[in-house]
Parts: structure tokens; C-alpha cells; sequence
């Protein structure tokens, strides 16, 4: 009875439109062949890479900075841990609102966070977004890890310097590397967020202390939370470095400048190291090694102490009369002067229309070389300039390393200026006027210096004129071998003269200290020899030193050496608008003098049997 | 007696073949299930298990579907037609929300889609009127099936529900080239411009501007991706991609296990097996797919009746439906519509519901035999 609903007819054609469904159905199910086929087989591999890349990242794991130690083991600079946070972009699907919960949750500037996270590089690698977190802060994102898809906290190592502002233009301070050192070849291997030294040592011995960074590789689910890791390179720990400051020594030369702006250098003239190097105003590295915040940044760069001005290497003052060092050595060298030949003084020397004045009103009298030191007698160094030229001053500066930089391992190191007339030509564009000669002579005029040259300076003519180059780091210890690599003094030429120059001119030098201009160097422990110098900061003087504001004042300038007989240390005090050198800094000098020979006798720096251990030197400087 | 006699040699109407695909595409579906909600449960009970109790419910209905006589279920097509429009506006005004949309109606610890039960209605309905109505005239062949259809789709797309709106009109369009267009030539060239419209659309749908695209979704379906950053299609490309010749093995499939592919239980579920199973798996899940659609061809073509062969055209035209958008969507194809992959997707009124239909078309098949009383 049903099929009188089916005719004939209609069942004939059902039959010949299902033959039609049934080349339909194969043929769209050969394009979805045909398209599981291109997607599978054809861009199989394109499609298995992005599934990699989707589930695995690869951690950066930031190796620990070398160790810091002074010359006898105690330690300058390690490293502590703390929490860093760090974002992956590829993770964050809301950046914005990303931004927002790190903001509620821990108070960070949501500007801050997005400059961070505008950064170039790949999405897939964690960026920094902040360091020294506090275990609190920590613990709040741990606890919101669910809500915060990328976000992770990570224990890393930050730099920590145990003493503060002690030795900190030294030491110098760590910071994440920019953008433009990233661009430059010698920070290739590294990334954004690597932390590398910005100033002295830690800049300088950047590529010793760095260690190489490892990686892990991180499986991560579509969150961004971690599943499973494993360490594919292990992080390569920094080289330890051993400084040759004596940290002790370095402590009072900086509690002597105290809030006075000034720095004191002290050398060993015999090789070079560097015991201690002073600068105030000072900073703390610890506090330049954290994410500072522009405020921040420019409140530092803008003090008027310049804190960040290493007034050693980086400070340039005129000589003033420690000039007369140099020039005493020419005069004899030159055979301007002989040991007795004598100048008259009468508190004036007249050339030309101008009358030069000798700090003494009423003059010294008749003065050779010997009293002309002691006494500091600016008339007899006019003569003697008058008389050698203004290019014959310039090649001795030369020999004595002035107006180049000494090579010190420190960041910017500046080199000062010895004046020839070519070099006036070229800087100035002006021919070079007698009268400047004058002034040069008594270390006025163009002629400036740094407090390092000048240690330098003194200490070659303590060691009879043979030079090193000041350095810092006497030795490099390998973290992955153990190996201990000393490193030799480098010599920086000889300042030919006879031997009896130096002779003549350190005897005069004692007797700065005995009975000269010194007086207030004068020590019972130790015999020191030294040259006083005032630097005129203006030469609009009138009225009495007190009168006089402050900045307009005089810098003082003190360079000894210790003992006269056989030197050992090299001393240069400069006291920024302090006055006169013989009182002002000769008894800041003779005190650091004083504590270098009270330590003395010295633990020998390294001996062939502790040269294989870093550690048991590190413990014995530590006891 | 006649009749008796029939129903007495329906049981060796029973095709072991038949069984077999559907039980090989389950197997494939629990396992594909396991494998990517393993990792990320918690206390509740596994996905895979709850999959098994909806196999063994649609595994009573298919019987049921198969012993009754389906000129007598056919009968209830009206009936039941009110019933699933009733429950569709009640979803709307009291479902439960998922996503957005609103789709479900909770029945104790149970919640079901009455959208899913409306496509096998509809069949019934279509089938229902075709082999009864006296088809003169376009009013009869076409307007009034599509009045039939147009309450039910309206509530679904209401839901919004693109991808069961879209099974609506595809097994009407079906219906309507089997017996509804009388002109062969006209038939021909729209079913196959139904067919493969879905490839052309993605060069349509490629020519629109990115705002003119999220309006139209926004439109259609609030339901998936709505950021328009094609999130969704990409990582499900990435599964199927990366799974290469032989896949990464069961539960190897990073893109599931990882959670980059959401729904890779429910909707995506393709993508999940093509991962781990790589390009041969997906060559035998087609094979059997396009095996069971055979079959079930087979018996549309030996129906007994204008009903039966009807039945079995609607439920073999929706099972194609399904099986071809969910995969093109999965491969990139087509835009995501929210269509489950028949007997392999999660989903419990689905599963239940393509069991109920696959077991109405085995009871076509038994009933054949009767043309001879």
C-alpha cells in the first residue's frame, strides 16, 4: 500500500540523482584528501617547527659575574639572589591588560613596563621587567601565576658590593646592557637584559667577569606555564678578579678627603699597581646596579658634586707648582740649570710689559735648584722656562707621560693637556705668545693634569725614571680551570736622564717635606719626599683666601713618594678649593703614607703554592 | 503473516560491516578524546568515560530506532516537530548559557542539546511530508517544506547556533534535490554548487575586508574567535600540519596536550587525531567515513518506499554535512562553524542523536525486504 505513494517514474530518477550524491561525496572528499595531503605532507615540516616553537622556549640562564677581590683576598663585589621578573611576549595574549595587573599588583610604572616590553627582539624569549623584587612581591605573582599567562619569576643572581660606596669609581657599578652596546660586536653574544659592567673595573673587565650565559629549554603549555625543563647548556660562571688596592689603605684615603671634593692616588712606582684611588663625592654601586627610574637617573647626573666623575683618572686641574718637578728634571737635562747655578728672586720676573709675580711678595732671594724646589720659588722656573722654550717643556711633559692618558684599565680616562705650540695651532688656531711659556713653567696656563698622571709622574721619578702603567687588576682567576693568571707589570718607558738628577731633585724633594713648603708631611715613621702645588682655579684675586667663595678657591695639590731611600708608594693628593698644597693636602698624603708602611710588612700578593687555589687566597684575606 | 515473516528475517537484515565502521569511528573518537583531556582534568569524571556512558545511550536508541517500524515513527514526525520547537524556545528563554550562547537544557546532572535532536526531526518531518503530500507545483515541492523547516532554524540561529542552522538547510537542500526539484539538470548543478560552495567560500570570504568579516561572524556567530585573529584556525592548522605522514603518536600531540588548540575534545576534535595519527590515520578515518556513507547510500538506493529512501537520504546528507565542514573547518577550509565531527567529536546529544539516525537508516534497510508482501 505504500509503494502506491512511489511511482514508477520518481524511483527511477531518486536512483539516478543518488549515482550523482555518490560522485559528489567522492569528489569533495578528494579535495579534503588533497588539502590534508598539502597541510600534512607538504608543509608538514613548516607546521611541525611552529608546533615546536608553540610548546618550548628557550631560558636564558644569566651565569654568575666574577668575583671582586683586593689585593689580599677580601671581597669587593659578589653576587646575592634575588627575584627578577620576566614576561614572554608570545605568551601574552592581552598585553594591555597584562600591564594593568602588574601594575595593580605590585605598583610599577605602567610606562616603564611598556617601553620594556616595546623592545626589539624575538617574542618567544623572556624579557626583564624588573629586578630585586622582594620575596613579598615574589610571592604575589606566584600565587597569581593563573591570571598571568607569561609572566614568570625567576632567582638570578644580582651584583652586590659588600662595602658600599668604598673603592666605587673603582669598582664601578653593573647595568643592563643598551641597546646601542648591543649593536657593537665585543656584546654579541649577549641579549637584552644581560647585565654587563657600565664603569670602572666591572667596565673595563667586563669580558673577564661576564661568564657566558646558558640555556634551558622550557616546555610550556598555551599559558605559558612551565611543564617540563631541561638545562641545555649550563651557564659559565665570570672570572674572579684580584685587584692590586689594598682596601685598607683605600678606606683612609677616602675618610681624608671626607665630604671635601678631591682625590688621592697611591702607586707602587716599582710596578705600577695601584694601591688605593680615592674620588668624593662618591656613590654607592649598589643602589647604580638596580633599575634606577629617570628621576632617579637625573637627580646622579645632575648633582653639582659630579659624583659620577672619577676625579682621578677623569679630573683635570693645572699642576700648579708640582710642575716644578718635571721642569727641575729638564733644567737639569737640558743643562739649562746646573745644581748650583743660581737665580736671583725678588718676588717678581719681568717680561715684557708684565711683571710675573712669585708667590713670596718680597722674593727668595737667590735660590738654586735645590731651594727653588723647597721653597717652591716661582721666579727661578720662570727663568728656567724663559729659557728651554715652551717645546722642550712639552717633550719632558711627554717623557712623563703628560697629556696622554697612563693606559689605566678604567673607562673615559682623560689625558690633560701639555701645551706646545703646535698643539696650540691646532686646538686653539692661534699662535703660541711668549708669556705663555711663563706661565706654563710654574704649571699655570693651558697645562693640565690628572691626579693619576701626576702618581705616575711622581713615582717615576721615584724609580729613577723607569714607568709602569698604572694597573688595577694584578691577577684573573679562571672559574672553570682553577688557574690563577697573574698579570705582569707593564712598563711604560724610561725618562732618560743621569742618575744624578733624580738624585739632586729627590733630595730636594725631602727637603719640601723637612723644612720647605711641607713641613706638615713631615713624618716620624718614614722618611717623605714631596712637592706641594696650588692650582689657581681664577686668576681674579683680591682680598685674603677666607674672603674668597669657595668654588673660587685655589685647589691644593700634594705628590710625595715614601721612603726617599728605596720607594714604595707614590702618593698625589688634590683637595678641590682647598687652598694651599703644603697644608691642605701634604698632611692627607703623609697620613696614607703612614697606614701603607703601619701594613707593612705585606702578605707577599701571590706565592707559587697558593697560586693554584683561589680559595685559600680568599681565606687568608678574609682572617 | 506476511508481515511477521519479515520482521522475522529483519535480524539477517543486520550488516556486520555496518556495525563495524561505526564502532571503528567511535574507537577512534574515545581515544582521540582520552588522549587530549587526560592532562588538563581534575576531580570530575574523564571526558572519554562520560563518552562511553553517551555511546551506550545512543547505542539504545540506534536499537530502538531500528526495531520500531519507521512508518510508525514517521508518523510521529509532527508531534515531535512541536516538542523540539517548544524545547528550542524554552532553551532560548531558560537554556543554559555556554559560551555565550544559549544551547542547553539541564535535565539533573544531564544537560541536553535539543538542537541536535531537531535535525533528525526535521528529517522525519521532510521525509514525513514528501511520501504523503501530492507533489504538484513549486508551492507543494518547495515553499511548503520550507515552511516546515523555517520555525526551527529560526530558533536555532536565535541561539545563536551557525553550525546546527547550517545542517538544517543542508538536509533540507537535500531533501529538495532528491525529490523536491523536479528538473534533473537543475538539481545537479545545485547540489553540486552546495557542495562545493564551502571550497569556493574561503575565496569570498579571503576578498573581504577584515571589518566586513568580524561583522558578518559578529552577525552569524558570537560564538568563536571573536577577535578575528584567527587564533582557532591557525593552532588547528599547526596540529593537523605538524602531525606530518605518521603523527606524533597518542597522547605525542603537543598542540592538544600543550592546550593550544581549544575544543580539541568537542569541535576540533579532527585536528587532535590528525596530530597524533599523522596523515595515514587521517586516510583511514576518511575511508571509513566515506565507507559508512556508502553503505548508508546503499540502503537509500534499495528502500522499499518513497519514505524509507527519503529517511535514509536526509540522515546520509546530514552525516556528509557534518563530516566534510568539520574537517574542511579544521584543515582551514572553510571559517569555523560550530559543527562536531559525527561519532568521534565529545558531546552527548550529538553522539546519541547521529546513533538514533544511523540506527532509523539500518531499520530502512530491514524494511526493504517487505516490497515483497
Amino acid at each position: 500500500m505504500a509503494s502506491a505513494n512511489y511511482p514508477e517514474a520518481e524511483f527511477d530518477e531518486l536512483q539516478r540523482r543518488l549515482i550523482i550524491l555518490r560522485v559528489g561525496l567522492l569528489l569533495v572528499v578528494a579535495l579534503l584528501g588533497l588539502r590534508l595531503w598539502h597541510l600534512q605532507i607538504r608543509e608538514g615540516p613548516y607546521y611541525r617547527d611552529l608546533s615546536e616553537n608553540n610548546r618550548t622556549r628557550l631560558v636564558l640562564l644569566e651565569p654568575a659575574r666574577g668575583l671582586i677581590y683586593d689585593r689580599h683576598g677580601v671581597l669587593l663585589a659578589n653576587n646575592v639572589p634575588s627575584f627578577s621578573l620576566y614576561v614572554t611576549l608570545e605568551d601574552v595574549k592581552d598585553r594591555e591588560g597584562l600591564i594593568q595587573k602588574l601594575t595593580d599588583l605590585l605598583g610599577l610604572d605602567p610606562a616603564l613596563i611598556r617601553k620594556k616590553l616595546a623592545g626589539k627582539g624575538s617574542k618567544l624569549l623572556p624579557r626583564k621587567i624588573k629586578d630585586r623584587m622582594t620575596l613579598r612581591d615574589a610571592t604575589v605573582i606566584e600565587s597569581h601565576r593563573l591570571d598571568l599567562p607569561g609572566v614568570m619569576v625567576q632567582v638570578e643572581s644580582q651584583r652586590n658590593y659588600p662595602g658600599g660606596v668604598t673603592a666605587a669609581h673603582l669598582l664601578g657599578y653593573v647595568g643592563e646592557v643598551s641597546a646601542d652596546q648591543l649593536e657593537k660586536p665585543e656584546f654579541a653574544d649577549l641579549h637584552q637584559g644581560s647585565v654587563v659592567g657600565q664603569y670602572g673595573v666591572e667596565k673595563s673587565y667586563d669580558r673577564h667577569v661576564r661568564g657566558a650565559a646558558g640555556q634551558k629549554s622550557v616546555e610550556v603549555d598555551a599559558l605559558g606555564h612551565e611543564k617540563k625543563t631541561a638545562v641545555v647548556e649550563k651557564p659559565q660562571a665570570g672570572n674572579d678578579l684580584y685587584l692590586t688596592i689594598d682596601i685598607r689603605l683605600q678606606k683612609v684615603a677616602e675618610e681624608l678627603l671626607g665630604e671635601e671634593f678631591g682625590a688621592i692616588v697611591a702607586l707602587d712606582p716599582t710596578n705600577g699597581d695601584v694601591l688605593a684611588m680615592a674620588s668624593r663625592p662618591a656613590f654607592d654601586p649598589n643602589v647604580l646596579s638596580r633599575e634606577l627610574t629617570p628621576k632617579q637617573w637625573v637627580e646622579i647626573v645632575q648633582d653639582e658634586g659630579r659624583p659620577l666623575n672619577n676625579r682621578a683618572s677623569q679630573g683635570q686641574y693645572p699642576p700648579g707648582s708640582t710642575f716644578k718637578v718635571p721642569m727641575a728634571v729638564a733644567a737639569l737635562e737640558t743643562n739649562t740649570m746646573s745644581p748650583s747655578s743660581t737665580v736671583h728672586c725678588n718676588g717678581g720676573y719681568q717680561f715684557g710689559r708684565r711683571r710675573y709675580r712669585d708667590w713670596k711678595a718680597g722674593g727668595h732671594g737667590s735660590v738654586n735648584l735645590h731651594t727653588a724646589l723647597v721653597h717652591s720659588c716661582d721666579v727661578y722656573f720662570y727663568t728656567v722656562g724663559q729659557r728651554m722654550g715652551i717645546e722642550v717643556m712639552a717633550d719632558f711633559g711627554k717623557d712623563f707621560g703628560l697629556g696622554q692618558g697612563t693606559g689605566v684599565e678604567l673607562p673615559s680616562e682623560r689625558s690633560g693637556i701639555m701645551p706646545s705650540s703646535a698643539w696650540k695651532q691646532k686646538a686653539k688656531n692661534e699662535p703660541w705668545l711668549p708669556g705663555e711659556t711663563i706661565s706654563a713653567a710654574i704649571g699655570q696656563g693651558y697645562v693640565t693634569v690628572t691626579p693619576l698622571q701626576m702618581a705616575s709622574l711622581i713615582g717615576t721619578v721615584a724609580n729613577n725614571g723607569v714607568n709602569y702603567r698604572p694597573r688595577l687588576v694584578q691577577a684573573v682567576m679562571d672559574r672553570t680551570t682553577g688557574n690563577l693568571q697573574e698579570l705582569p707589570a707593564v712598563p711604560r718607558g724610561k725618562v732618560k736622564a743621569k742618575p744624578d738628577t733624580f738624585r739632586v731633585i729627590k733630595e730636594a724633594l725631602a727637603d719640601v717635606v723637612n723644612v720647605g713648603t711641607a713641613t706638615r708631611a713631615k713624618s716620624s715613621l718614614v722618611t717623605i719626599g714631596g712637592k706641594t702645588g696650588t692650582a689657581q682655579v681664577t686668576a681674579l684675586r683680591t682680598g685674603p683666601e677666607k674672603d674668597i667663595p669657595k668654588k673660587f678657591r685655589d685647589h691644593a695639590w700634594f705628590i710625595a713618594f715614601a721612603p726617599v731611600e728605596s720607594p714604595k708608594i707614590a702618593v698625589v693628593v688634590l683637595a678641590e678649593h682647598m687652598g694651599h698644597g703644603g697644608s691642605a693636602a701634604a698632611p692627607l698624603a703623609k697620613e696614607v703614607i703612614e697606614t701603607y708602611i703601619k701594613l707593612a710588612p705585606q702578605v707577599p700578593l701571590v706565592t707559587s703554592d697558593s697560586s693554584k687555589t683561589g680559595h685559600a687566597r680568599r681565606s687568608m684575606g678574609q682572617s | 503473516m506476511i508481515d511477521r515473516l519479515t520482521d522475522n528475517r529483519g535480524l539477517d537484515s543486520f550488516d556486520l560491516r555496518y556495525l563495524g565502521l561505526i564502532l571503528a569511528i567511535l574507537g577512534i573518537g574515545v581515544f582521540s578524546i582520552h588522549s587530549v583531556t587526560h592532562a588538563q582534568q581534575g576531580g570530575i569524571a574523564p571526558y572519554y568515560l562520560k563518552q562511553l556512558v553517551w555511546i551506550f545511550l545512543g547505542a539504545v536508541a540506534f536499537v530502538v530506532m531500528w526495531v520500531s517500524d519507521y512508518h510508525r515513527i514517521a508518523r510521529l514526525a509532527y508531534p515531535a516537530y512541536m516538542l523540539v520547537l517548544l524545547m528550542l524556545t524554552f532553551v532560548l528563554l531558560e537554556g543554559r548559557t555556554s559560551k555565550g550562547a544559549q544551547r542547553w537544557i539541564a535535565l539533573g546532572p544531564f544537560s541536553f542539546q535539543p538542537s541536535e535532536f531537531a535535525k533528525l526531526v526535521l528529517i522525519l518531518v521532510l521525509a514525513h511530508y514528501y511520501s504523503k503530500a501530492p507533489r504538484v507545483g513549486w508551492l507543494q515541492r518547495v515553499i511548503v517544506p520550507g515552511m516546515l523547516m523555517l520555525p526551527g532554524l529560526v530558533l536555532i540561529l536565535k541561539q545563536p547556533d551557525l553550525g546546527s542552522g547550517l545542517s538544517f538547510v543542508a538536509v533540507y537542500a537535500a531533501m529538495l534535490l532528491m525529490v523536491g526539484v523536479r528538473s534533473q539538470a537543475l538539481g545537479v548543478i545545485l547540489l553540486f554548487s552546495v557542495m562545493l560552495f564551502p571550497f569556493v567560500w574561503e575565496g569570498v570570504w579571503g576578498s573581504l575586508h577584515d571589518y566586513q568579516r568580524q561583522r558578518i561572524m559578529a552577525f552569524v556567530d558570537s560564538d568563536y574567535d571573536p577577535s578575528g585573529k584567527g587564533y582557532h584556525a591557525l593552532q588547528s592548522r599547526i596540529a593537523i600540519g605538524s602531525g606530518e605522514l605518521i603523527g606524533k603518536g597518542l597522547y605525542g600531540g603537543t598542540q592538544s596536550q600543550l592546550k593550544f588548540l581549544p575544543e580539541g575534545h568537542t569541535d576540533f576534535v579532527f585536528a587532535v587525531y590528525a596530530e597524533e595519527w599523522g596523515f595515514l590515520g587521517v586516510l583511514i578515518l576518511l575511508v571509513l567515513f566515506v565507507a559508512l556513507i556508502w553503505l548508508s547510500l546503499e540502503i537509500a538506493s534499495k528502500a522499499k518506499d518513497e519514505l524509507g529512501a527519503l529517511l535514509a537520504v536526509g540522515i546520509v546528507a546530514m552525516l556528509c554535512f557534518c563530516v566534510v565542514v568539520n574537517i574542511g573547518m579544521t584543515a582551514g577550509m572553510f571559517p569555523i562553524v560550530g559543527i562536531p565531527l559525527p561519532l568521534v567529536s565529545y558531546g552527548g546529544s550529538a553522539t546519541v542523536m547521529t546513533m538514533a539516525s544511523l540506527g532509523l537508516l539500518l531499520n530502512v534497510k530491514r524494511r526493504r525486504l517487505s516490497l515483497f508482501y
